[in-house]
Protein backbone atom coordinates (compact mmCIF):
# COMPACT_ATOMS: atom_id res chain seq x y z
CA UNK A 1 0.00 0.00 0.00
CA UNK A 2 1.49 3.14 -0.91
CA UNK A 3 -0.11 6.57 -0.30
CA UNK A 4 -0.90 9.24 -3.10
CA UNK A 5 2.52 11.09 -2.32
CA UNK A 6 4.47 7.78 -2.53
CA UNK A 7 2.81 7.17 -5.66
CA UNK A 8 3.72 10.33 -7.16
CA UNK A 9 7.02 8.74 -7.65
CA UNK A 10 6.33 5.74 -9.23
CA UNK A 11 5.34 7.13 -12.37
CA UNK A 12 7.56 8.01 -15.40
CA UNK A 13 8.76 11.13 -15.96
CA UNK A 14 5.93 13.23 -18.21
CA UNK A 15 6.36 14.08 -21.52
CA UNK A 16 6.63 17.53 -21.81
CA UNK A 17 3.43 20.23 -22.15
CA UNK A 18 1.15 19.16 -25.52
CA UNK A 19 2.40 22.36 -26.78
CA UNK A 20 6.12 21.77 -27.30
CA UNK A 21 6.58 25.52 -28.62
CA UNK A 22 5.95 27.38 -25.22
CA UNK A 23 8.53 28.32 -24.28
CA UNK A 24 9.70 25.63 -20.77
CA UNK A 25 11.27 26.30 -17.12
CA UNK A 26 12.55 22.66 -15.02
CA UNK A 27 11.58 22.09 -11.96
CA UNK A 28 12.63 19.34 -9.03
CA UNK A 29 9.93 17.85 -6.84
CA UNK A 30 10.97 15.83 -4.35
CA UNK A 31 8.42 13.29 -2.12
CA UNK A 32 9.79 12.59 1.35
CA UNK A 33 12.97 10.84 0.74
CA UNK A 34 12.25 9.16 -2.46
CA UNK A 35 14.97 10.16 -5.11
CA UNK A 36 14.16 13.36 -7.33
CA UNK A 37 11.77 14.03 -10.08
CA UNK A 38 12.54 16.47 -12.72
CA UNK A 39 9.28 18.01 -14.73
CA UNK A 40 9.39 20.36 -16.61
CA UNK A 41 6.45 23.67 -16.83
CA UNK A 42 5.47 26.33 -18.83
CA UNK A 43 7.35 29.67 -17.69
CA UNK A 44 3.89 31.44 -18.70
CA UNK A 45 0.48 30.73 -17.77
CA UNK A 46 -2.99 31.94 -18.25
CA UNK A 47 -4.86 34.74 -16.12
CA UNK A 48 -6.91 31.78 -14.33
CA UNK A 49 -3.57 29.73 -13.73
CA UNK A 50 -4.85 26.61 -15.68
CA UNK A 51 -3.17 26.41 -18.55
CA UNK A 52 -0.08 27.97 -20.56
CA UNK A 53 -0.76 31.23 -21.37
CA UNK A 54 1.24 34.28 -21.38
CA UNK A 55 -0.47 36.30 -18.90
CA UNK A 56 1.81 35.88 -15.79
CA UNK A 57 4.48 33.47 -14.46
CA UNK A 58 3.90 30.03 -13.15
CA UNK A 59 3.12 29.52 -9.66
CA UNK A 60 2.82 26.82 -7.54
CA UNK A 61 -0.92 26.55 -7.69
CA UNK A 62 -0.67 25.93 -11.35
CA UNK A 63 2.62 22.97 -10.51
CA UNK A 64 -0.21 21.25 -8.08
CA UNK A 65 -2.61 21.53 -9.96
CA UNK A 66 -0.48 19.66 -13.27
CA UNK A 67 0.51 17.46 -10.40
CA UNK A 68 -3.18 15.83 -9.54
CA UNK A 69 -3.49 16.18 -13.49
CA UNK A 70 -0.69 14.47 -14.80
CA UNK A 71 1.24 12.62 -12.05
CA UNK A 72 -1.45 11.26 -9.47
CA UNK A 73 -3.28 8.29 -10.38
CA UNK A 74 -5.29 7.76 -7.56
CA UNK A 75 -6.56 8.75 -4.08
CA UNK A 76 -5.74 12.24 -5.21
CA UNK A 77 -7.96 13.46 -2.21
CA UNK A 78 -4.80 12.45 -0.23
CA UNK A 79 -2.83 14.90 -1.74
CA UNK A 80 -5.40 17.87 -2.72
CA UNK A 81 -7.55 19.79 -1.38
CA UNK A 82 -9.29 22.39 -3.28
CA UNK A 83 -6.57 24.04 -5.07
CA UNK A 84 -3.97 23.14 -2.42
CA UNK A 85 -2.10 20.50 -0.42
CA UNK A 86 -4.42 18.86 2.57
CA UNK A 87 -3.50 19.93 5.38
CA UNK A 88 -0.79 17.76 6.98
CA UNK A 89 1.26 17.36 4.08
CA UNK A 90 4.18 20.19 4.66
CA UNK A 91 5.87 21.83 1.63
CA UNK A 92 9.38 23.28 1.35
CA UNK A 93 10.11 25.52 -1.74
CA UNK A 94 14.19 25.55 -2.18
CA UNK A 95 14.30 24.58 1.54
CA UNK A 96 12.15 27.07 2.67
CA UNK A 97 8.90 25.92 4.11
CA UNK A 98 6.62 27.42 1.77
CA UNK A 99 4.58 29.59 4.21
CA UNK A 100 7.35 32.31 4.21
CA UNK A 101 7.23 31.53 0.35
CA UNK A 102 3.22 32.71 -0.55
CA UNK A 103 2.37 28.91 -0.77
CA UNK A 104 0.12 28.94 -3.72
CA UNK A 105 1.13 32.62 -5.35
CA UNK A 106 4.65 31.90 -4.84
CA UNK A 107 6.20 32.22 -8.90
CA UNK A 108 8.05 29.48 -9.90
CA UNK A 109 11.99 29.70 -11.38
CA UNK A 110 14.36 27.72 -13.23
CA UNK A 111 15.60 24.97 -11.35
CA UNK A 112 13.70 25.90 -8.50
CA UNK A 113 12.92 22.72 -6.21
CA UNK A 114 9.73 22.01 -4.65
CA UNK A 115 9.33 19.07 -1.71
CA UNK A 116 6.49 17.55 -0.36
CA UNK A 117 6.49 15.51 3.15
CA UNK A 118 3.07 14.02 4.47
CA UNK A 119 2.82 14.12 7.94
CA UNK A 120 -0.08 11.85 8.52
CA UNK A 121 1.14 8.32 9.12
CA UNK A 122 4.07 6.97 11.02
CA UNK A 123 4.61 7.62 14.64
CA UNK B 1 11.87 39.58 -2.75
CA UNK B 2 14.46 39.62 -0.66
CA UNK B 3 14.74 36.58 1.81
CA UNK B 4 13.09 37.15 5.08
CA UNK B 5 15.33 37.32 8.04
CA UNK B 6 15.07 35.17 11.36
CA UNK B 7 12.86 36.52 13.85
CA UNK B 8 15.31 35.80 16.52
CA UNK B 9 18.82 36.69 15.11
CA UNK B 10 17.70 38.87 12.46
CA UNK B 11 20.58 37.82 10.79
CA UNK B 12 19.86 34.58 8.66
CA UNK B 13 17.10 33.59 6.23
CA UNK B 14 14.46 32.08 7.55
CA UNK B 15 12.82 28.77 6.78
CA UNK B 16 10.22 27.93 8.54
CA UNK B 17 7.32 29.33 9.84
CA UNK B 18 6.91 27.98 13.66
CA UNK B 19 2.82 27.00 13.83
CA UNK B 20 3.38 27.61 17.77
CA UNK B 21 3.46 31.00 17.41
CA UNK B 22 3.95 31.92 13.41
CA UNK B 23 7.14 33.89 13.91
CA UNK B 24 9.66 32.67 11.10
CA UNK B 25 13.13 30.92 12.00
CA UNK B 26 16.41 30.33 10.68
CA UNK B 27 17.73 27.12 10.64
CA UNK B 28 19.84 27.45 13.70
CA UNK B 29 17.57 29.19 15.64
CA UNK B 30 14.88 26.32 14.87
CA UNK B 31 16.97 23.74 16.36
CA UNK B 32 17.99 26.05 19.05
CA UNK B 33 14.09 26.99 19.88
CA UNK B 34 12.81 23.38 19.40
CA UNK B 35 15.45 21.15 21.49
CA UNK B 36 15.27 24.18 24.76
CA UNK B 37 11.75 23.91 24.65
CA UNK B 38 12.02 20.08 24.58
CA UNK B 39 14.14 20.27 27.54
CA UNK B 40 11.68 23.14 29.24
CA UNK B 41 9.03 20.52 28.72
CA UNK B 42 11.14 17.73 30.55
CA UNK B 43 12.45 20.24 33.77
CA UNK B 44 8.88 21.50 34.03
CA UNK B 45 7.68 21.32 37.79
CA UNK B 46 10.81 19.84 39.20
CA UNK B 47 11.82 17.50 36.26
CA UNK B 48 10.35 14.11 34.99
CA UNK B 49 14.39 12.44 35.62
CA UNK B 50 16.55 12.20 38.45
CA UNK B 51 20.15 11.67 37.89
CA UNK B 52 20.90 8.51 37.23
CA UNK B 53 17.61 7.20 35.51
CA UNK B 54 17.73 4.60 33.49
CA UNK B 55 15.16 5.72 30.80
CA UNK B 56 14.08 3.75 27.93
CA UNK B 57 13.07 4.82 24.69
CA UNK B 58 10.30 3.93 22.65
CA UNK B 59 11.29 3.49 19.24
CA UNK B 60 9.37 2.61 15.96
CA UNK B 61 11.72 4.08 13.66
CA UNK B 62 8.71 6.01 12.50
CA UNK B 63 9.64 10.39 12.77
CA UNK B 64 8.25 10.68 16.35
CA UNK B 65 10.24 8.42 18.08
CA UNK B 66 13.78 8.95 15.45
CA UNK B 67 13.57 12.46 16.62
CA UNK B 68 13.00 11.93 20.04
CA UNK B 69 15.80 9.42 20.06
CA UNK B 70 18.32 12.66 18.44
CA UNK B 71 16.54 14.93 20.83
CA UNK B 72 17.33 12.85 23.83
CA UNK B 73 20.59 11.87 23.68
CA UNK B 74 21.79 15.69 22.39
CA UNK B 75 19.89 17.46 25.41
CA UNK B 76 21.19 14.23 27.85
CA UNK B 77 24.65 15.59 26.94
CA UNK B 78 23.93 19.42 26.61
CA UNK B 79 22.04 19.38 29.61
CA UNK B 80 24.38 16.64 31.86
CA UNK B 81 20.82 14.98 33.08
CA UNK B 82 23.02 12.21 33.63
CA UNK B 83 20.67 9.61 32.19
CA UNK B 84 21.49 5.56 31.06
CA UNK B 85 19.14 5.95 27.88
CA UNK B 86 18.38 2.72 25.92
CA UNK B 87 16.14 2.20 22.75
CA UNK B 88 13.21 -0.21 23.41
CA UNK B 89 11.18 -1.73 20.52
CA UNK B 90 8.86 -3.61 19.64
CA UNK B 91 8.21 -6.05 16.74
CA UNK B 92 4.76 -7.01 16.36
CA UNK B 93 5.84 -9.54 13.65
CA UNK B 94 3.92 -7.42 10.51
CA UNK B 95 6.58 -8.65 7.67
CA UNK B 96 7.22 -5.48 5.30
CA UNK B 97 6.57 -3.18 7.83
CA UNK B 98 7.87 -3.78 11.30
CA UNK B 99 11.03 -5.27 9.82
CA UNK B 100 11.65 -2.79 7.58
CA UNK B 101 11.33 -0.20 10.01
CA UNK B 102 13.19 -1.80 12.83
CA UNK B 103 16.22 -1.69 10.19
CA UNK B 104 15.89 2.10 11.08
CA UNK B 105 16.05 1.52 14.64
CA UNK B 106 19.55 -0.37 14.41
CA UNK B 107 20.58 3.01 12.17
CA UNK B 108 19.86 4.81 15.43
CA UNK B 109 21.36 2.63 17.73
CA UNK B 110 24.87 3.55 15.72
CA UNK B 111 24.80 6.91 15.11
CA UNK B 112 23.48 7.37 18.76
CA UNK B 113 25.44 4.54 20.18
CA UNK B 114 22.57 3.81 22.18
CA UNK B 115 21.77 -0.51 23.55
CA UNK B 116 18.32 -1.47 21.55
CA UNK B 117 16.63 -3.69 22.98
CA UNK B 118 14.10 -5.79 20.74
CA UNK B 119 11.06 -7.60 22.17
CA UNK B 120 8.55 -9.47 19.83
CA UNK B 121 5.06 -9.70 20.34
CA UNK B 122 5.90 -13.89 18.92
CA UNK B 123 8.09 -14.62 22.34
CA UNK B 124 5.93 -12.62 24.47
CA UNK B 125 2.56 -13.60 23.72
CA UNK B 126 3.19 -16.42 21.05
CA UNK B 127 1.48 -14.23 18.34
CA UNK B 128 2.47 -12.11 15.59
CA UNK B 129 0.57 -9.63 14.16
CA UNK B 130 0.60 -11.64 10.74
CA UNK B 131 -0.70 -14.80 12.51
CA UNK B 132 -3.10 -12.95 14.48
CA UNK B 133 -4.17 -10.36 11.16
CA UNK B 134 -4.75 -14.49 9.42
CA UNK B 135 -7.07 -15.48 12.42
CA UNK B 136 -9.67 -12.67 13.24
CA UNK B 137 -9.05 -11.20 10.04
CA UNK B 138 -8.54 -6.78 9.82
CA UNK B 139 -10.94 -5.42 11.37
CA UNK B 140 -10.31 -4.54 14.98
CA UNK B 141 -6.78 -5.76 14.32
CA UNK B 142 -5.40 -2.39 15.95
CA UNK B 143 -7.50 -3.53 19.11
CA UNK B 144 -5.21 -6.40 19.76
CA UNK B 145 -2.05 -4.51 18.67
CA UNK B 146 -2.54 -1.69 21.12
CA UNK B 147 -3.05 -3.48 24.26
CA UNK B 148 -0.35 -5.83 23.18
CA UNK B 149 2.37 -2.80 22.82
CA UNK B 150 1.72 -1.33 26.06
CA UNK B 151 2.52 -4.01 27.76
CA UNK B 152 4.88 -5.37 25.73
CA UNK B 153 6.79 -1.98 26.32
CA UNK B 154 6.52 -1.84 30.26
CA UNK B 155 7.85 -5.50 30.05
CA UNK B 156 10.72 -4.85 28.13
CA UNK B 157 11.27 -1.85 29.91
CA UNK B 158 11.31 -3.99 32.93
CA UNK B 159 13.83 -6.63 31.15
CA UNK B 160 15.89 -3.45 31.15
CA UNK B 161 15.28 -2.34 34.66
CA UNK B 162 14.58 1.30 33.29
CA UNK B 163 12.53 2.98 35.79
CA UNK B 164 10.93 5.53 32.87
CA UNK B 165 10.27 5.48 28.99
CA UNK B 166 9.51 8.16 26.87
CA UNK B 167 7.90 8.35 23.67
CA UNK B 168 7.46 10.20 20.86
CA UNK B 169 3.83 11.46 21.33
CA UNK B 170 3.17 14.84 19.99
CA UNK B 171 0.86 17.86 20.84
CA UNK B 172 -0.73 16.51 17.51
CA UNK B 173 -1.37 13.09 18.62
CA UNK B 174 -2.47 14.02 21.87
CA UNK B 175 -5.06 16.57 21.28
CA UNK B 176 -6.14 13.64 18.80
CA UNK B 177 -6.47 11.84 22.13
CA UNK B 178 -8.25 15.12 24.12
CA UNK B 179 -11.06 16.08 20.73
CA UNK B 180 -11.86 11.66 21.07
CA UNK B 181 -12.05 11.49 24.39
CA UNK B 182 -9.92 8.31 25.23
CA UNK B 183 -7.88 10.15 28.29
CA UNK B 184 -6.68 7.24 30.35
CA UNK B 185 -7.75 8.38 33.13
CA UNK B 186 -6.44 5.61 34.94
CA UNK B 187 -2.91 4.27 34.05
CA UNK B 188 -2.27 0.58 33.50
CA UNK B 189 1.01 1.29 33.01
CA UNK B 190 3.60 -0.25 35.44
CA UNK B 191 6.50 1.93 34.51
CA UNK B 192 6.82 5.75 34.65
CA UNK B 193 6.13 7.27 31.10
CA UNK B 194 6.87 10.70 29.76
CA UNK B 195 5.94 12.06 26.61
CA UNK B 196 8.50 14.88 26.20
CA UNK B 197 7.15 15.90 22.50
CA UNK B 198 3.71 16.68 24.14
CA UNK B 199 4.06 20.48 23.64
CA UNK B 200 5.73 19.75 19.78
CA UNK B 201 4.20 20.32 16.93
CA UNK B 202 3.85 17.53 14.50
CA UNK B 203 5.13 20.20 11.34
CA UNK B 204 7.74 21.33 13.44
CA UNK B 205 9.06 17.08 14.14
CA UNK B 206 9.12 16.45 10.84
CA UNK B 207 10.71 19.75 9.40
CA UNK B 208 13.54 19.05 12.06
CA UNK B 209 13.97 15.89 10.84
CA UNK B 210 14.20 17.07 7.46
CA UNK B 211 16.90 19.93 8.33
CA UNK B 212 18.74 17.57 9.94
CA UNK B 213 18.66 14.73 7.70
CA UNK B 214 17.37 11.83 10.11
CA UNK B 215 16.71 8.63 8.29
CA UNK B 216 13.06 7.69 9.28
CA UNK B 217 10.67 5.01 7.93
CA UNK B 218 7.27 6.50 6.74
CA UNK B 219 4.79 4.22 5.30
CA UNK B 220 1.53 3.49 6.72
CA UNK B 221 0.84 -0.26 8.79
CA UNK B 222 -0.31 -2.21 5.87
CA UNK B 223 -3.09 -3.88 8.40
CA UNK B 224 -3.84 -0.44 9.34
CA UNK B 225 -3.52 1.92 5.84
CA UNK B 226 -6.63 3.90 7.01
CA UNK B 227 -5.46 4.59 10.71
CA UNK B 228 -4.31 8.43 9.70
CA UNK B 229 -7.30 9.13 8.05
CA UNK B 230 -9.00 9.49 11.29
CA UNK B 231 -11.36 12.10 11.18
CA UNK B 232 -10.04 13.59 14.43
CA UNK B 233 -6.93 14.01 13.05
CA UNK B 234 -8.24 15.49 9.41
CA UNK B 235 -10.35 17.77 11.83
CA UNK B 236 -7.36 18.85 13.72
CA UNK B 237 -5.23 19.51 11.08
CA UNK B 238 -7.93 21.96 9.58
CA UNK B 239 -8.61 23.81 12.95
CA UNK B 240 -4.52 24.19 12.97
CA UNK B 241 -4.70 25.45 9.77
CA UNK B 242 -7.59 28.00 10.73
CA UNK B 243 -5.82 28.89 13.99
CA UNK B 244 -2.41 27.10 15.05
CA UNK B 245 -2.56 27.40 18.38
CA UNK B 246 -5.72 25.48 18.69
CA UNK B 247 -3.72 22.28 19.06
CA UNK B 248 -2.10 23.74 22.16
CA UNK B 249 -5.30 24.99 23.46
CA UNK B 250 -6.91 21.72 23.06
CA UNK B 251 -3.74 20.25 25.15
CA UNK B 252 -4.52 22.30 27.94
CA UNK B 253 -8.14 21.98 28.35
CA UNK B 254 -6.99 17.87 28.73
CA UNK B 255 -4.78 18.94 31.32
CA UNK B 256 -7.29 20.90 33.27
CA UNK B 257 -9.79 18.10 33.11
CA UNK B 258 -9.98 16.70 36.31
CA UNK B 259 -12.10 13.90 37.79
CA UNK B 260 -15.08 14.29 39.98
CA UNK B 261 -14.45 12.12 43.46
CA UNK B 262 -17.97 10.55 42.85
CA UNK B 263 -16.65 9.30 40.02
CA UNK B 264 -13.18 8.10 40.79
CA UNK B 265 -14.55 6.18 43.45
CA UNK B 266 -17.06 4.47 41.21
CA UNK B 267 -14.22 3.30 39.18
CA UNK B 268 -12.56 -0.23 39.74
CA UNK B 269 -9.71 -0.33 41.59
CA UNK B 270 -6.55 -1.93 40.19
CA UNK B 271 -5.74 -5.26 41.08
CA UNK B 272 -3.07 -7.48 39.40
CA UNK B 273 -4.44 -10.21 36.42
CA UNK B 274 -4.73 -13.40 38.09
CA UNK B 275 -2.99 -14.81 35.43
CA UNK B 276 -0.19 -13.07 34.20
CA UNK B 277 0.37 -10.47 37.35
CA UNK B 278 0.01 -7.48 34.80
CA UNK B 279 -1.81 -4.51 36.18
CA UNK B 280 -6.06 -4.90 35.55
CA UNK B 281 -8.99 -3.35 36.75
CA UNK B 282 -10.54 -7.11 36.10
CA UNK B 283 -9.38 -10.75 36.93
CA UNK B 284 -8.04 -10.48 33.54
CA UNK B 285 -6.31 -7.89 32.50
CA UNK B 286 -6.91 -7.23 28.65
CA UNK B 287 -3.90 -8.64 27.22
CA UNK B 288 -4.67 -12.33 28.92
CA UNK B 289 -8.76 -11.83 27.70
CA UNK B 290 -7.79 -10.85 24.01
CA UNK B 291 -4.83 -14.06 24.10
CA UNK B 292 -7.57 -16.58 25.59
CA UNK B 293 -9.82 -15.45 22.31
CA UNK B 294 -6.67 -16.01 20.14
CA UNK B 295 -5.70 -19.24 21.67
CA UNK B 296 -9.67 -20.28 21.35
CA UNK B 297 -9.29 -19.90 17.83
CA UNK B 298 -11.96 -17.24 17.52
CA UNK B 299 -12.26 -15.38 14.72
CA UNK B 300 -13.11 -11.23 14.92
CA UNK B 301 -14.97 -12.42 18.16
CA UNK B 302 -12.07 -13.05 20.01
CA UNK B 303 -12.01 -9.39 20.75
CA UNK B 304 -15.04 -9.77 23.51
CA UNK B 305 -13.51 -12.34 25.26
CA UNK B 306 -14.54 -12.07 28.58
CA UNK B 307 -12.03 -10.23 31.55
CA UNK B 308 -13.63 -12.14 34.41
CA UNK B 309 -11.91 -15.77 34.35
CA UNK B 310 -9.53 -17.56 36.71
CA UNK B 311 -5.51 -17.60 37.34
CA UNK B 312 -5.42 -20.62 35.46
CA UNK B 313 -5.95 -20.79 31.58
CA UNK B 314 -7.61 -23.62 30.00
CA UNK B 315 -5.97 -26.61 29.12
CA UNK B 316 -3.50 -26.69 26.74
CA UNK B 317 -3.94 -22.56 26.04
CA UNK B 318 -0.49 -20.70 26.05
CA UNK B 319 -0.30 -17.49 28.42
CA UNK B 320 2.10 -14.91 28.92
CA UNK B 321 5.36 -15.12 31.17
CA UNK B 322 4.00 -14.14 34.71
CA UNK B 323 4.87 -10.25 35.72
CA UNK B 324 5.28 -8.82 39.46
CA UNK B 325 5.12 -5.16 39.63
CA UNK B 326 2.40 -2.41 40.85
CA UNK B 327 1.00 0.30 38.89
CA UNK B 328 2.48 3.48 38.47
CA UNK B 329 1.45 6.68 40.02
CA UNK B 330 -0.06 9.24 37.54
CA UNK B 331 -3.65 9.60 37.37
CA UNK B 332 -4.56 11.38 33.89
CA UNK B 333 -1.84 10.10 31.44
CA UNK B 334 -1.26 12.98 29.03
Amino acid sequence: MTTAVEQLNQVSPMPHGKTPAVEQISIRLEFGSQPKHQVSLPKRISQDESEAGDDKPVTVKYLIKWMKDNLLSERVEMFGDGDGVRPGILVLINDTDWELEGELDYQLQENDEVVFISTLHGG
Amino acid sequence: MPPRLCSLCGTAKAIIKRPKTGTQVCKDCFFEVFETEVHNTIIENGGIFKRGDKVAIGASGGKDSTVLAHVMSTLNQRYDYGLDLFLLSIDEGITGYRDDSLETVKQNQIEYGLPLKILSYDELYGWTMDKIVSQIGKKNNCTFCGVFRRQALDRGAAQLGVSHIVTGHNADDIAETVLMNTLVTESEDTIKRSKPFKYAYEKEIVMYAYFKKLTYFSTECIYSPDAYRGHARVFLKDLEAIRPSAIIDIIHSGETFQLDEDVKSGMKALQNCLRCGYISSNDLCKACALLEGLEQGLDKSAIKTSQEGAGTAPTGQRTIPFYNRTAAKEEIAI
